[in-house]
This record gives C-alpha cells, structure tokens and sequence, in this order.
C-alpha cells in the first residue's frame, strides 16, 4: 500500500543566489491525492514545475537534486523530457486553451504522439470529454474556437487535454481559484472521481477543499518542508508552529 | 520521433543562422562604411565649405552640410518638441479618462509614425508655397517637424503612460492645478524619457533626406538667416555620389561615416542619459 | 489664487490646441495632396491613370503603372528576404538562445534602424550593387547592377530591424502558460512553436510584417540610390525599375515647366500615402485587437 511513484531528494532551486526551494525531500504515494498547502510565495508552484521539468524553461534558475519518478531519474538526464512530460498532466492556475479549436485542444497531445486515424482521434476526443464532463456541453461546437468557451467549460477542457494523452499523474496547480462555486465542485469532483486511477498532486488554498480531497498533506514553508502526514495528522493535530498559525487562519 | 529531432534542428539552426546574419550584416555594414570613408576624410573636409572646384574633386569640404543639418534638426527637434510635449502631457493628465478617445489619438499617432518622408517632403513643398516660402532652412525645419513630431509625442507618451496614477491623485491632494501637476510632477518623473524622445527624434531629423529635398534647397554657404537655403549631409551624401568625378564619391563616403558617426553618438547618448536619469525616478 | 487659475487656463489652452494641430496633420495632408491632384484627375480618368504603361509627361501621357509594379516588386523581394529572415530570428531569440544574446541584440536592431536611409544606400552602391553584379554574371547576364533586385536587398536589410523588433514584441506578448500547456503534454520545442506560439501570435506576426512592407513602400532615397529609375515595365529581378517614391524625388526640381507634371506627382504621393495609411491602419488595428485579446 505505500507505494511510492515520485521520489524526491535534496531538491534545491535557487535564483540568483536566493533559495526558493531548500532541500526538499518528498516521497509522493501512488493513486493517491497529495495535497500540498503553504503561504503564497513558498515555492508551491516552483515545486510541480521540477516534477515536470517546465522549470527548464526559466532562465536564471539553478535546479539540483534528484527526483525518482518510478525509479527512474529525470532530473539530470538530459534525453527523452517528452516521454516524461506525457506521464504528468498539468492543470493551471488559469485556463489556457491552446489557439485552436475544442477538437484540436484534446486532439493535440494525442497527434504530438503521432495518431492519425480520424475516427480514432475522434473517439478519444469524446471519450476524454465525456470524463470531465464536458461533451454534452461542446459535442456540436467542436469545431469552434476554445477560447470562446466560458472559463470553468476551459479548465475542464485543459483537463481532459492533459488526460488524453494517459498520464499517471496529474499535477494541478490551484485549479479551481478561477473558477466560480459551481464549476470549482465540479472539477473536484472530477478529481474523486479520477483518484482510483491516477495520482494526484494539487496545490491549493482552499482548506475544505484540501480536506476533501486528501489522503497525504505536505505543508511547505519558504521553500522548506515542515510537516507531511495524513490529513488527520495535520488538520487536526499539527505540529509545528507556522502549521498551526496557517490552519487557524485559514479556517 | 526521429524525423521530429531532424526537422527542430534544422530550424533551430536556421534561425541561429538568421539571427548571427543580421549582426553579421550590421557589421559589415559598418565596417564598409568605415573603410571607404575614413580613406577620403580629412580635417579640411570638416571645417571647409566647398570652395571653387569643389565639385571637381578640388579643395573644400562639407561644413555647410554640417552645420545646416545641425540648424535644421535643431530647429524642428526644438519645434515639435513645443508642440509635443504639451500634447503628451494633456492625453495624459487632461485625457487620462478618456480611454475611448485616446486609444483613437494613438492609433493615428501611429499611423501618421508611418507615413512616409517622401510625403512629407512633398506636403511639405505645397506648404511652403501657400505660405509663400521659397526652399529654405525655415520650410526645411517646418517640414521635419512635421515629420517627427508623432515621433517625439509617441515616446514621450510611452513613458508618461508609466507614471503610476498615485502621484497624479497626491499631487491633486495637495492642490495643484492640472497644468502644475504636468509641470512640476510629470516633467521631472519623465525626464529620461522626454531626453529619449528628443534625442530619437534629432537623430530622425537629422539623417532624413526625403523631407528636404524639396524644401531646404541646397547651398555652398551657411545659412545665416531662416529665409536662406541649406545644405543637409543626406543630401550632400546623396549629390556627392551620383558625381561622374571619383574624388568626389569618394567625399560622399567620407560625408556618410560623418552622418553614420553623429547618428551613433546620438543613439549611445540617449542610451546613456536615459539609463543614468532614471534613477531619480520614482517606479 | 486667481492666477494661478489664469494660468492653467492658458497652460491647458495651450495644450489642447498642440493636440488639435496634430490632428489636423494627417486631415492636411490627405486634403493637400487632394487637392494638387484634382487637376489630373479631371483630364485623365483613374483606370487610365493607374493602369496606363506610358510616361511621357511632354505629351500628356500620366501612366502610372510602372512605378506601381516597380515599387510592388521592390518591396515584394524586400518582403521574400525580411521576412523569413526576421521571423526565424524572433523565433530563435525569444525561444532558444540565451537572455545575454537577445540583450546583445537590442542595440544592433536600434543602431540598424537609427542608421540613415542614405547611408544605406551608400552601402548597397558599394557593396550589393557589385554582389547582384557578379550574381548576374553566375548566370551570363551583363547588367549594370542598378536593378529591382538590389533595391530590394537594400530594403530588406532596412526592413528587417524595424519588422524583427516588432515581432520580438508580439512573441513575448503570448502568455509563457500557453508553451507550459502544450510542452506539458509531451509537445517538443518546435512543435509548441509551430503549432501553439505561431497560431498565438499570427495576428500580431502579420502586423509586423504588414508594418514592414508599408515602411518599404515608402522608402525613398535609399532605394532609388541603386534600383536604376528607368521607367519600364520590370521582366527580370536583373532589371531597373522606378518605384513612386524615387519618381517624386527625381523629378520635384523640373517639374513646374510642363503643365500638370505637378499634380500627377502629387497624384504618386496621394497614392503612396493611401496605401500606406491603409495598411498602416490595418496592422495597427490586428495588434491592439492581439492586445485586447489577451
Ligand atoms: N522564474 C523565476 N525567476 C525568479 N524567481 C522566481 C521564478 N519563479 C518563481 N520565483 C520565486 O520563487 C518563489 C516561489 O514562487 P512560487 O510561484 O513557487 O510560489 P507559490 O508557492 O506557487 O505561490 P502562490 O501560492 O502565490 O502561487 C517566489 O518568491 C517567486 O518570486
Ligand atoms: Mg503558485
């Protein structure tokens, strides 16, 4: 049962001199949700861009440390970061529909891995738009732009984008802080309904949310893990300080 | 996946290629201009106006060129700034609500930006006949200033746009009136930019051939009042090669590294100004 | 108190009247040019003004179709060369090389653009006029070197810092969230920017490049240095041509003899300034729009 997809070890970013992640050490469960809380500015978000290696992108930031993701190293290695991004689908603050059309947003990831059959891609499509519940709603305006979409239909649509092309794991970054009440319940409850089959990292500052949704909580602090545990152990009995202080708040 | 790799190399290459031959190009361009023009250029050449037989390769040089693009960017710079600062300051303070209306004076701000010199110089000339002008140093100086003056409201407005609204609404708190805030606040708080601007806009001024070809005329002298013709280095250049005479091209590529020289001192100096001013400048 | 009054009156005053004149620019220039054209366009019809191929002033005969096509073509070889060349290099600046590189690059695209038009021409007598020259020889033709194909060399190196700074702008306009999203799901870096940047920025890379063909439409004195001025129909890349702009230079100083010479280069400035105006407007228009949209 402890089953550990991601292994992270002695992680550190630093810009400039200036540390935004210190040592981090994590081990991430497999098909679970892992919730991970911490003050705006702690390194939440740097964090999921290392799993994903979309820190590359960045100029100026020095990465070090490994991180074991099936235990396999993918933070050194230089070959092959695409296989590895496809293993992790990524849901973001904000909705960012690719400029295309609804089809082309779902079909891309799954042309990039190079189908080509059109009613294959066609079948896909819908089957990953009837998972995030999304189909009823566009099945007769594929072909439209989706950034004409209303931004809760976007952020379910950028998530069926990532699950098409079959990632093991999803990392969402405060997914629902866009999103009206409606639309946020009904992507957390895409996310019960994904827990079974994937696993799940999500930054958020909701706690309720975080409450219902966890089965591992990581708390970070100015780039520093400072309590992990199961949602019982830290919502109920934290330990450290700034935990507390946090929690009191957040309620 | 492997035709995948093949094809971003080659248009990563390709577009390394693309960018390393525009420096290349900038280069070359400058190497060239230098090396034709420092063999022809003496000390006679800047400090001589043409003297008799000029025109056959003999003594003389392009002072008159000189010193008449100097009066002309000069005197259109100095106009189109009196006329563009107040005009940058009042879409900003007086217009600052206005969004509809100054989104549309932008636009054509931009556009005017892009209507070409030629069309100025020839506007420029009906102009100076209505007025009764004959080719002149001032029908010069009013042409360019129409030429630049979007050029020299468009950069100071870049700048003002940046000036945070606080400032604005504590300058108000205090009891200044509208134009004491666009003086005493604005002014100061864009000063690199406005430098910028000016600077921008002498160098357009100065090394613009269209717009004088018609209206500035061409002299040996230099002119003395308003009403006489000039000589510009565009056009110096611009006569000097269409010459038959080798000597005398070879002045035109001694009259460019001139123009080529003062331009870069004007674009290094707005650079320098502009980065040593804003310090003082609250962000 | 009360003075302080007066002055702001006529501060503002002031102001407001600077805009108003400004304003007026464009207004007197469409109307100028109107206006000076008026008389050509009573004796000759538009069709016969635009597409007639014969200029022979002395006898009446205002064809303006060879400067049309010259300057079409000049600024179209400029267009085919700046380009692709200013598009793979914005690529290759705001996606791949180092920030020190595109740094480095800022002052060459200002000191390129701040370099007078002359200049330039004196660079293409002396360097590309030889290099279309020995180009011609390649391929046994004997020309003079002053041609379409120069003038348009010129004008692309002319371009290319006024049209590559603007699409520096327009790439690094697109939000870093959209090249996150597409890389996130195993996209490669030349996929991303083929199919998510390219798709993002298509309006505001049109307008760049609709600005630079406008700008090469109206360069003047840079080009008529080296593309020939001989008043023809151009058949070859290898042959002179005389677009609008060099016709007005060329010929502003004789013109006054000859009746209604005048007003038909006023009519060549009219049609230049519409052109340009209009595509001006336009690709002004799609960025702001790119802008909104974002
Ligand atoms: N590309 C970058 N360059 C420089 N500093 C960065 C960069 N990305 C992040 N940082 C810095 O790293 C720190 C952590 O940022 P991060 O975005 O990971 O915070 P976060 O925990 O996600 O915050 P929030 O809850 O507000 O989203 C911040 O201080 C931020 O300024
Ligand atoms: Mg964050």
């Amino acid at each position: 049962m402890n089953d550990t997809i991601i292994g992270i070890h002695h992680l550190n970013v630093t810009h400039a001199g200036t540390p935004i992640l210190k040592d981090v050490n994590l081990e991430i469960p497999r098909n679970r949700v892992t919730v991970i809380l911490g003050p705006s500015g702690c390194g939440k978000t740097t964090l999921l861009k290392c799993l994903n290696r979309l820190i590359d992108i960045y100029n100026g930031l020095d990465v070090s440390g490994q991180i074991y993701l099936d235990g396999e190293e993918i933070l050194n290695r230089r070959n092959d970061l695409t296989r590895i991004r496809q293993k992790m689908g990524l849901l973001s603050q904000r909705p960012y529909p690719l400029p295309m059309s609804i089809f082309d947003n779902v079909a891309y990831g799954l042309k990039i891995q190079g189908l080509r059959n059109r009613d294959e891609l066609a079948d896909r499509v819908e089957f990953y738009l009837r998972q995030v519940n999304l189909w009823e709603e566009v099945k007769d305006r594929l072909k439209s732009p989706a950034t004409r979409l209303s931004i809760g239909q976007q952020q379910r649509l950028c998530l069926a984008r990532g699950l098409a092309v079959e990632p093991e794991i999803i990392l969402a970054d405060e997914p629902t802080s866009a999103l009206d009440p409606l639309s946020s319940t009904c992507i957390e409850e895409q996310f019960m309904k994904l827990k079974r089959d994937y696993t799940i990292l999500i930054v958020t500052h909701i706690m309720r949310q975080a409450r219902r949704l966890a089965d591992h909580v990581i708390f970070i602090y100015l780039g520093e893990v400072i309590e992990q545990g199961t949602p019982t152990q830290i919502f109920d009995h934290p330990q450290h300080p700034t935990t507390k202080q946090y929690l009191r708040v957040g309620h | 996946m492997r035709r995948k790799n093949i094809e971003e190399r080659i248009f990563k290459s390709l577009a390394a290629a693309a960018t390393y031959l525009i420096i290349a190009v900038l280069l070359f361009l400058i190497v060239v201009i230098l090396k034709n023009g420092l063999r022809a250029l003496d000390w006679g050449m800047l400090t001589k106006v043409p003297q008799g037989g000029f025109y056959f390769g003999e003594e003389g040089g392009i002072l008159n060129a000189i010193v008449g693009s100097f009066y002309l960017a000069l005197g259109a710079t100095f106009l189109a700034f009196i006329i563009g600062l107040p005009v940058a300051l009042y879409m900003n303070i007086h217009l600052l609500r206005q969004r509809f209306w100054l989104n549309r004076i932008r636009f054509l701000l931009d556009v005017l930006w892009g209507v070409p010199s030629i069309v100025y110089g020839a506007f420029g000339f009906t102009l100076m006949l209505l007025l009764g002008l004959r080719a002149s140093l001032l029908a010069g100086i009013l042409t360019v200033t129409l030429l630049i003056v979007p050029i020299m409201i468009r950069s100071m407005d870049e700048v003002l746009q940046t000036i945070p609204r606080g400032l604005l609404e504590s300058a108000y708190a205090l009891g200044s009136t509208r134009s004491e805030v666009a003086i005493k606040v604005y002014i100061r708080q864009a000063l690199p930019g406005v430098i910028t601007a000016l600077l921008l806009s002498f160098g357009r001024g100065i090394g613009d051939a269209a717009a004088v070809l018609f209206t500035a005329g061409y002299t040996d002298y230099i002119p003395t009042s308003l009403n006489q013709p000039t000589a510009t280095l565009p056009l110096a250049i611009f006569f000097q090669l269409s010459s038959p005479i080798p000597a005398v091209r070879e002045r035109a590529y001694a009259s460019a590294v001139v123009l080529t020289v003062i331009i870069l001192i004007v674009s290094l100096a707005a650079r320098l100004l502009s980065a040593k001013y804003r310090e003082h400048v609250i962000k | 108190m009360h003075r302080r009054k007066i002055i702001d009156r006529l501060i503002s005053g002031w102001m407001a009247a600077g805009l108003f004149f400004v304003l007026m620019i464009p207004l007197a220039i469409g109307l100028g040019l109107v206006l000076k054209s008026l008389p050509i366009l009573k004796i000759l019809a538009l069709p016969e003004l635009l597409g007639g191929s014969i200029w022979k002033p002395l006898s009446g005969q205002f064809g303006f179709k060879p400067f049309i096509l010259s300057s079409v073509y000049v600024t179209l070889i400029s267009f085919l060369i700046a380009g692709p060349v200013c598009l793979l290099s914005a690529i290759y600046l705001t996606q791949y090389a180092s920030r020190r590189l595109l740094s480095l690059m800022q002052p060459v695209i200002d000191i390129l653009a701040g370099i007078p038009s002359v200049v330039y021409g004196v660079w293409g007598v002396l360097v590309i006029v030889p290099f279309v020259i020995r180009l011609a020889e390649l391929r046994e033709v004997a020309i003079s070197g002053y041609c379409l194909l120069s003038g348009g060399i010129v004008l692309a190196v002319m371009s290319i810092p006024f049209i590559l700074n603007i699409l520096i702008e327009v790439i690094q306009a697109i939000p870093i969230e959209l090249k996150e999203a597409s890389l996130s799901v195993g996209a490669s870096y030349w996929e991303t920017i083929k199919w998510v940047l390219l798709r993002a920025g298509f309006s505001g890379i049109m307008a760049a490049f609709g600005l630079g063909i406008s700008k090469a439409l109206g360069e003047t004195i840079a080009v008529l240095m080296v593309v020939g001025n001989v008043v023809q129909i151009p058949q070859s890349l290898f042959e002179a041509g005389y677009p609008l702009p060099a016709l007005i230079a060329n010929n502003y100083g004789e013109m006054m003899s000859i009746p209604l010479y005048d007003s038909a280069l006023m009519f060549g400035a009219l049609i230049l300034f519409v052109i340009i105006v209009l595509f001006n407007g336009l690709a002004r228009l799609a960025i702001n729009h790119g802008e909104r949209y974002r």
